[in-house]
C-alpha cells in the first residue's frame, strides 16, 4: 500500500512536469503512447479524446476510492473499474516473469499499470540529475537583443515621433546661451576652473618679505619679551664620523654601554647604524628639549677659569718672607703650647705641657735654661720692653712672672729687673675691691721660687688661658676660662694691683689683647670681637667675624688692622678704619685655626692650625687712607708633625728678622727663615 | 589713616610670570591651539629666578610664561583665526553627525589655512636674522622631505619641504656657498655661508622610513614647527634667488607639485627625481650677466685691527675663492652603488659636472663611455671594465677634498683601498684642551710626520720615539712630575760625568791625577745647580694659594670649570693612549707578517733546492 502511494505521488509529479513543458517536447504518459510516439499525434485529426480511459474525478485524493471497486468515472459517466488487485505472490511471479516489471508504474487515476517508455526514463533521469529536462535545450546560445537602449527592433509606441522632437529646444538654447555668456564674462566658472583656483589659493605665495626697509623700526619693537634665541646645535666632532680615527672606536676592554654624553656613546651605536632609522628622533629631541625645558637667562661664559682667580703680585716680588724650615728646637717632652721671642730676638721662651718653661738661643737652637712649674704651661709671653727681663708664664691658675736669669741677655737688665721687683710697693697704694681680691691674689714669692726665677706670682680663681702684655710692659691682660664676667683681668706689675674691667659678661671670652698704641682692649668672645676704650670705659665697636668660634687674634703693629682666626678654618682681616665687617675672609687652611701672628716690621702675617700647613701671607697696609690693604698668600710651609689632631699651637714672628717660630704639638719648636 | 595693605605677588617676580593654565584662561584657547600659537610665535616658557615667588607661593614645578609674552600673544590676529577654525571644525563635526557627507566634504575641501607671513617678518625683522636661525629650519625640512604622508601631518607638507629644500640647494649651488661637509653616523652635515652667516644642517642618511610610536615623537608638534619653517624657508629662498638674479620659483621637474598623480609612486622615484632636479641649471633673470664675481675685499688698516689678523683674513678669503672653483671643468661619473644626492650637490656646488647611469636613474647628462670623465666615484672593491683616462676614487675623497679645500692626492682613496679616517671639519682649533688626531695635525702641518709611515727597519727606533712621546708630560702637569724629571736629569748628568771618564787612551793619566788629588785633598767645587723647575714649582704653589682666594660667589663655578678641565684632560689622555696602543699593534702585526713572508720565502727556497 505504501509503495502504491509513493508510486502514485511520483507519477503525479511527472505528470505535472509534463503538463508544464507541454509545448517544449512531446509527452507520452502511458503504454499506448508508446506506439503513438511512432506516428504524429495529430494525424488522426482528433486531439482531445484519443485517450482511452480518462478519469474525470478531478483533483481529489484517490484514497477516497479505496473502498470502492472503481476509481472514478470516465467521460461518459461510466465507472472506471479498478483492475484486479494482485497479491504479493502475484507480484512476485510477475516480477519474475515480466521483463518490463522494473519500468511498470501504476497510474493512480485509472489504477492501470503503465510501462514507462525509453523517453520517459530519460526524462526522469535528467530531472533527477538536475538538468534541463529537454535534451535539445541549449543554455548557452547567443543572446539576441531586440529591445535595449541601442536596439529597438520594434517600436515602443504605436505612433510616429512629432516633428518638435527633432528640433532643439528654444528655452534650453536660451539657458545655455545665458551660461555661456556668464562663463565668457567670468561670472560663472567651470568645476575645473574652480578646482584650479582653489589649488592656487592653497599654494603658498612667496614674495620679497624683507624687501622694503620701511617699517622695520616698528617691527623691531614688537616681539618676544627679552628674547633668548635657542642655542645652536653642537657641531659634530671626530667621534661622530662614519669613519673615525681608530682611537675613537671602542676596544674590547671598555664597557659596552657608556653613558650617553661621552664620545664613545655614538660608537656603541655604530654597529646598528644601518638600522638607525629613527631619524626623526634627533630633531624631535631637540624640539622637545626646546619646548618644555625652560629658557633661563643664561649668560654665555666667555671667561676662563683662571680669570676667576684674583690677580695678585707674584710672591717673588714680595720677598723677604720665610721660605723653609731652618731649625728645630727639640727638648720638650710633650706638646709645646706657647713660644715667644725676647724683644731683641736673641732668645726664645717656650712653655709646654710637660710643666717646663725653656729658654733657647735663637741662632743655635740650644736650650739655655729650663724652669719647672707646678702645672702644664699654657702660655708664655716675653715682656715687650727691652729694659726689663721678664716672662709671663701662665701655668694652671697661676700667673708667674719669671726672670730668665743673668746668663740670658744683658745681666744688667736682669739685675735691674730683680731690683725693681724685690720690694713690693707700699700696702696703702694697693687697693683692690672685694670682687677683684677674690678673683686674683698677688702671692708672696718664696725664696725657693725666687731662686728658680719667679719674681712675681698671681693666683687666680680659675685657670688662665691667655696672657697678653701691654706695649709699655706695665700691664698684663689675663684671660681666665669659665669666669663669666671676671674672665678678663688686667694686672699692673709696678703697683702689683689687679683690675676687673668688666662688670657684666658679654659671652664666652676667648682672649683679650691690648691695642699696640692706644688705650684700647680687644676682647674676643665666641662670635664677635669687642673694642673697649679703657680710659673712657666704654665699648667702641663690635666687630662681627662671621665665624662660628673665634680661636685667636692678632693686632697689626700699626693698630688699625686686626686679624682673627677661628676654629671653622677662617682667617678674618678687619680693617678698623673701614668697617666693623670683615675686610677679607681667607680660607687658606684645611683645619681649625689656632694661631695668627703679625710681623712687627715686615708686612707679613702667618696663620696655622690643625692642618699640616703654615701659611705665610703678605699683608701690606698703606698710609694712604684711600687704599685698602693688600693681602697676598705667599707661601705654604710644612708644619711640624701632627699629634692627636693637633699640629701648630702658636706662631710668633721674630721681632727683627723675617723668621717665623711655630710651637708644635710634637714637642718641637720650628724656626722658618 | 591706615594705608591699604599691599597684596602679595602683585608686583615683582610674582606678577611677572604666569602659569600655563592661567595663560590658557586668559587667551581663551585650548591647549592644542596654545601650543600651536606658541610655536608659531616663538614663545617659550621661562625659568624664573625664584620659582616659589614666581608661582605665587605654590609648590611643585609649573610651566611658567612671562606675562608680557602672553600679552603679546593677546594682540596677535592669528588668535582670532584659531577661534574661527574652532567654529569651522564644529561645523564639520556636525555635518558628519548628521550624515551630510556632501556638505562635510565641501567644508573639508575648503578648510581655511592660517596666513603667517607677518609672523615670519615679526620674528625675523631682517634677512640676516632669518639666516642666523636657519639651522633648525633646514634640518627639519630636509628630514620631512624624506617622509611619506603620515597621520597628523598634512599631506602636502612633505611635498612642500621637498620642493623648498631642493630650491635651497639650488640657491647654494648658484651662490657657491658651500664651505664644509661631514659624513657622520647621523647623516650628512653641510655648512654654507650666506651674507657672513654660517648655516649648518643635517641631511639624514637614506633609509626606509620606519614609523615611530607616539610617545617617542609627537608628529603633530613637529608638523607645526614645519608649518612655520616652510614659510620661513620659502621667503628665504625667494630672497636668495632674488639676490642671485634667478627666477623664483624655478622650473624643476614635475615631481614637486602636489596635484599630480605621483603621490602613489614609490620612494625611489621621488629620490631620483630630486637628484635629477639638482643637476639642472636654473633660469636667470633676463639682463643679468652670468659671470658675476664679488669684488675683492678691501683691507682697511684700522687701528684696532691686528695686522696679522687682517693677513689671516685675506688668506682665508683667497682659500675660499679657490674652493669655489675647485671642481670647475671636471667631469664626474657616479656609479650606481654610491649615494648620489650629497655627491651631486657637492660637485655641482664647486663647479663640476656630474652624471650617472642613465639606465637606472633619470636625469643623466652624459654617459659612462664619455672619454672626458675625469673621476669616477665608485664604492666597490673592483670593476671589470676600467678606463685609463679617469681616476676611480671612493666617495670619501670628495668630502675630504672639500674640507681640505684642495684636490687631495687620490692614492689613499683609490678603488678598494682602506680609507684614511674621515675627520670632522667643525672642530674648533682655537679652543684649548682639544684632542687633535695625528691625521689632522698632518693636514695642518706639512712637516709633521706620522709614525705609521715608517719602514720596517725603523720600527724599533720609532717605537722608542713613541714611548718618549708618551712619557712627555702634558702642558699643565704636576709639580711632582717636574721634580721627578729634574731628578732624572740630575742623575743623567752625574752618569754622563762618570761616562766621560771612561776613555781608554788616557786612563793611566787620570789614575795619576786622582791619586794626586787625594794627596792634595783639594776638590773642585761643585757648582750649585739651579733647580730648573724651581720657579715653576713655586709659581704653581703660589697659584694654588691664590686659588683659595676665589670669591665665594664664584667658587662653585670655578670648581666646576676645573672639574671640566680635568675630565677633558683625562679624555685626551685616554684617546692618546688608545692611539698609541693601536699603532703599536699595527706595527707588531706588520712585523709578524714580514717574518712570515721571510719564513715562507726561505721554506720555498729550501724546498726548491
Amino acid at each position: 500500500m505504501s509503495w502504491d502511494a509513493d508510486n502514485r505521488t511520483t507519477v503525479s509529479r511527472y505528470q505535472a512536469t509534463l503538463k508544464q513543458t507541454k509545448n517544449c517536447f512531446t509527452v507520452s504518459s502511458n503504454s499506448e503512447a508508446d506506439e503513438e510516439l511512432l506516428h504524429d499525434e495529430y494525424d488522426s485529426g482528433d486531439t482531445s479524446d484519443e485517450e482511452e480511459r480518462r478519469n474525470t474525478v478531478g483533483n481529489v485524493p484517490m484514497w477516497w476510492y479505496n473502498e470502492y471497486p472503481h476509481v472514478g468515472y470516465d467521460l461518459d459517466g461510466r465507472r472506471l473499474i479498478k483492475p484486479p488487485q494482485r497479491d504479493q505472490i502475484d507480484e512476485f511471479l510477475k516480477k519474475c516473469e515480466d521483463p518490463d516489471f522494473w519500468r511498470t508504474v501504476r497510474d493512480p487515476s485509472t489504477g492501470q499499470d503503465v510501462i514507462l517508455s525509453k523517453q520517459d526514463l530519460e526524462l526522469i533521469h535528467r530531472i533527477r540529475e538536475g538538468h534541463v529536462p529537454d535534451p535539445e535545450h541549449d543554455e548557452y546560445k547567443p543572446w539576441v537583443e531586440w529591445f535595449t537602449r541601442s536596439v529597438l527592433a520594434a517600436p515602443v509606441r504605436a505612433f510616429p515621433e512629432h516633428k518638435r522632437s527633432f528640433l532643439p529646444s528654444r528655452s534650453e538654447q536660451a539657458q545655455v546661451a545665458r551660461i555661456v555668456h556668464a562663463l565668457k564674462m567670468g561670472w560663472l566658472k567651470t568645476k575645473k576652473q574652480l578646482a584650479e583656483e582653489r589649488r592656487k589659493r592653497k599654494e603658498k605665495q612667496f614674495y620679497n618679505l624683507w624687501g622694503s626697509a620701511a617699517g622695520a623700526e616698528d617691527e623691531a619693537q614688537r616681539g618676544v619679551h627679552r628674547h633668548i634665541p635657542a642655542p645652536r646645535r653642537a657641531l659634530p666632532a671626530h667621534a661622530e664620523s662614519y669613519n673615525p680615527p681608530p682611537e675613537y672606536l671602542l676596544d674590547s676592554k671598555e664597557p659596552a654601554q657608556p653613558s650617553p654624553g661621552s664620545s664613545h656613546y655614538i660608537h656603541t651605536l655604530r654597529p646598528q647604524m644601518k638600522e638607525w632609522n629613527k631619524q626623526a628622533e634627533t630633531p624631535w629631541k631637540r624640539k622637545y628639549t626646546f619646548l618644555p625645558t625652560q629658557h633661563s637667562s643664561l649668560r654665555s661664559l666667555t671667561i676662563s677659569a683662571d680669570e676667576l682667580v684674583p690677580r695678585l703680585p707674584s710672591p717673588r716680588d714680595l720677598q723677604p718672607f720665610p721660605t723653609g724650615e731652618a731649625l728645630a728646637f727639640r727638648g720638650h717632652a710633650r706638646l709645646v703650647r706657647s713660644a715667644d721671642f725676647d724683644p731683641s730676638g736673641q732668645y726664645v721662651v717656650s712653655g709646654s705641657d710637660d710643666c717646663t718653661v725653656k729658654v733657647w738661643e735663637t741662632s743655635t737652637g740650644r736650650c739655655l735654661r729650663s724652669i719647672v712649674c707646678a702645672e702644664p704651661v699654657v702660655r708664655v709671653a716675653w715682656i715687650p720692653v727691652a729694659g726689663l727681663s721678664l716672662v709671663a708664664v701662665a701655668s694652671g691658675r697661676r700667673l708667674l712672672l719669671l726672670n730668665p736669669g743673668a746668663d740670658i741677655g744683658c745681666h744688667r737688665v736682669a739685675a735691674r729687673t730683680d731690683q725693681l721687683l724685690e720690694e713690693p710697693p707700699p700696702k696703702h697704694d694697693v687697693q683692690m675691691d672685694e670682687r677683684t681680691r677674690t678673683c686674683a691674689t698677688w702671692d708672696a714669692v718664696t725664696a725657693e721660687e725666687w731662686a728658680r726665677g719667679v719674681r712675681l706670682a698671681i693666683t687666680h680663681f680659675k685657670p688662665v688661658t691667655h696672657v697678653c702684655w701691654h706695649a709699655r710692659g706695665d700691664y698684663l691682660a689675663v684671660t681666665l676660662s669659665d669666669a663669666a664676667s671676671r674672665a678678663v683681668v688686667v694686672h699692673q706689675v709696678s703697683r702689683r694691683r689687679s683690675q676687673l674691667p668688666f662688670s657684666r659678661a658679654k659671652g664666652l671670652v676667648q682672649c683679650a689683647l691690648f691695642h699696640p698704641t692706644k688705650p684700647i682692649l680687644f676682647v674676643a668672645t665666641q662670635r664677635a670681637v669687642r673694642m673697649y676704650d679703657l680710659v673712657k670705659q666704654e665699648l667702641v665697636r663690635k666687630l662681627l667675624a662671621g665665624a662660628q668660634w673665634i680661636s685667636c687674634m692678632a693686632a697689626h703693629p700699626g693698630g688699625d688692622n686686626l686679624l682673627v682666626g677661628s676654629y671653622d678654618r677662617k682667617c678674618v682681616w678687619f680693617d678698623l678704619e673701614l668697617s666693623a665687617k670683615p675686610y677679607q675672609t681667607l680660607r687658606l687652611h684645611g683645619g681649625a685655626l689656632r694661631s695668627v701672628a703679625f710681623h712687627r716690621r715686615y708686612p707679613l702675617f702667618a696663620s696655622a692650625g690643625d692642618d699640616h700647613n703654615i701659611v705665610v701671607s703678605h699683608g701690606c697696609v698703606y698710609n694712604d687712607l684711600l687704599q685698602n690693604p693688600l693681602l697676598v698668600p705667599l707661601k705654604q710651609l710644612t708644619g711640624p708633625a701632627r699629634r692627636d689632631a693637633l699640629c701648630v699651637l702658636q706662631l710668633t714672628f721674630h721681632p727683627a728678622q723675617p723668621w717665623l717660630l711655630a710651637a708644635g704639638a710634637d714637642g718641637t719648636l720650628r724656626l722658618y727663615s | 589713616m591706615v594705608s591699604k595693605k599691599k597684596k602679595k605677588y602683585s608686583s615683582g617676580e610674582g606678577a611677572q610670570f604666569m602659569t600655563r593654565k592661567a595663560a590658557l584662561k586668559k587667551l581663551q584657547l585650548s591647549l592644542k591651539d596654545f601650543r600651536r600659537i606658541c610655536i608659531l610665535k616663538g614663545i617659550y616658557p621661562r625659568e624664573p629666578r625664584n620659582r616659589k615667588r614666581a608661582q605665587k607661593g605654590a609648590g611643585g614645578i609649573k610651566t611658567l610664561y612671562h606675562t608680557k609674552d602672553i600679552k603679546f600673544l593677546l594682540h596677535e590676529p592669528t588668535i582670532w583665526k584659531l577661534r574661527d577654525l574652532k567654529v569651522y571644525q564644529q561645523k564639520i563635526r556636525r555635518a558628519r553627525a548628521m550624515r551630510e557627507y556632501g556638505q562635510m566634504k565641501k567644508w573639508l575641501r575648503d578648510y581655511p589655512d592660517i596666513n603667517i607671513d607677518h609672523i615670519v617678518k615679526e620674528r625675523y625683522p631682517t634677512f640676516v636674522d632669518a639666516l642666523r636661525d636657519m639651522d633648525d629650519c633646514l634640518t627639519l625640512c630636509f628630514l620631512f622631505s624624506t617622509f611619506p604622508s603620515l597621520q597628523r601631518v598634512p599631506r602636502d607638507q612633505s611635498m612642500m619641504c621637498r620642493r623648498l629644500s631642493v630650491e635651497f640647494m639650488h640657491a647654494v649651488i648658484a651662490a657657491k656657498a658651500l664651505r664644509k661637509v661631514f659624513v657622520s653616523v647621523k647623516g650628512y652635515y653641510f655648512q654654507v655661508e650666506f651674507e657672513g652667516q654660517t648655516i649648518t644642517w643635517i641631511v639624514p642618511h637614506h633609509f626606509a622610513f620606519q614609523p615611530q610610536s607616539k610617545d617617542e615623537v609627537d608628529f603633530k608638534i613637529m608638523s607645526t614647527f614645519v608649518e612655520f619653517y616652510t614659510m620661513m624657508l620659502g621667503f628665504v629662498n625667494f630672497k636668495l634667488y632674488h639676490s642671485l638674479n634667478l627666477v623664483y620659483p624655478p622650473k624643476l621637474t614635475a615631481g614637486f607639485t602636489s596635484d599630480n598623480d605621483k603621490d602613489l609612486v614609490d620612494e625611489q622615484a621621488y629620490v631620483s627625481e630630486r637628484i635629477a632636479a639638482m643637476n639642472l641649471s636654473l633660469a636667470r633673470v633676463a639682463g643679468s650677466n652670468e659671470a658675476e664675481e664679488l669684488p675683492e675685499i678691501d683691507l682697511f688698516s684700522t687701528e684696532d685691527e691686528d695686522p696679522q689678523k687682517l693677513e689671516e683674513a685675506k688668506l682665508e678669503a683667497e682659500k675660499v675663492k679657490k674652493l669655489k672653483t675647485m671642481f670647475k671643468g671636471l667631469k664626474f661619473f657616479i656609479n650606481r652603488e654610491v649615494p648620489r644626492e650629497p655627491l651631486v650637490f657637492i660637485i655641482r656646488c664647486f663647479g663640476g659636472e656630474v652624471s650617472w647611469d642613465k639606465d637606472h636613474f633619470v636625469g643623466a647628462t652624459f654617459d659612462e663611455t664619455d672619454e672626458s670623465v675625469a673621476y669616477q666615484i665608485v664604492d666597490r672593491p673592483s670593476m671589470d671594465k676600467q678606463y685609463l683616462s679617469r681616476y676611480y676614487v671612493q666617495p670619501q675623497w670628495v668630502f675630504d677634498s672639500v674640507n681640505a679645500r684642495t684636490l687631495l692626492p687620490i692614492n689613499k682613496y683609490l678603488m678598494g683601498a682602506v680609507l684614511p679616517p674621515h675627520l670632522s671639519p667643525f672642530v674648533d682649533k682655537t679652543k684649548d684642551q682639544v684632542y687633535i688626531p695625528p691625521e689632522e695635525r698632518e693636514l695642518n702641518d706639512p712637516n709633521f710626520k706620522p709614525l705609521d709611515d715608517d719602514s720596517g727597519t725603523e720600527i724599533e727606533e720609532a717605537s722608542d720615539e713613541d714611548a718618549e712621546e708618551a712619557e712627555e708630560p702634558d702642558s699643565d702637569d704636576d709639580e711632582t712630575a717636574l721634580t721627578k724629571q729634574y731628578q732624572d736629569e740630575i742623575k743623567e748628568d752625574t752618569s754622563d760625568d762618570d761616562g766621560e771618564g771612561d776613555d781608554e787612551t788616557d786612563a793611566e793619566k787620570k789614575k795619576l791625577k786622582k791619586e794626586k788629588k787625594k794627596a792634595m785633598a783639594v776638590t773642585t767645587g761643585v757648582t750649585h745647580k739651579e733647580h730648573p723647575y724651581q720657579k715653576e714649582i713655586e709659581d704653581k704653589q703660589a697659584f694654588r694659594l691664590r686659588e683659595k682666594l676665589v670669591r665665594k660667589k664664584h667658587r662653585n663655578l670655578y670648581k666646576s670649570m676645573k672639574a671640566g678641565q680635568e675630565t677633558r684632560k683625562k679624555e685626551i689622555w685616554l684617546l692618546r693612549k688608545k692611539r698609541r696602543l693601536h699603532e703599536e699593534k699595527i706595527k707588531e702585526d706588520k712585523k709578524v707578517e714580514k717574518k712570515n713572508q721571510k719564513k715562507e720565502a726561505f721554506e720555498n727556497a729550501t724546498a726548491s733546492v
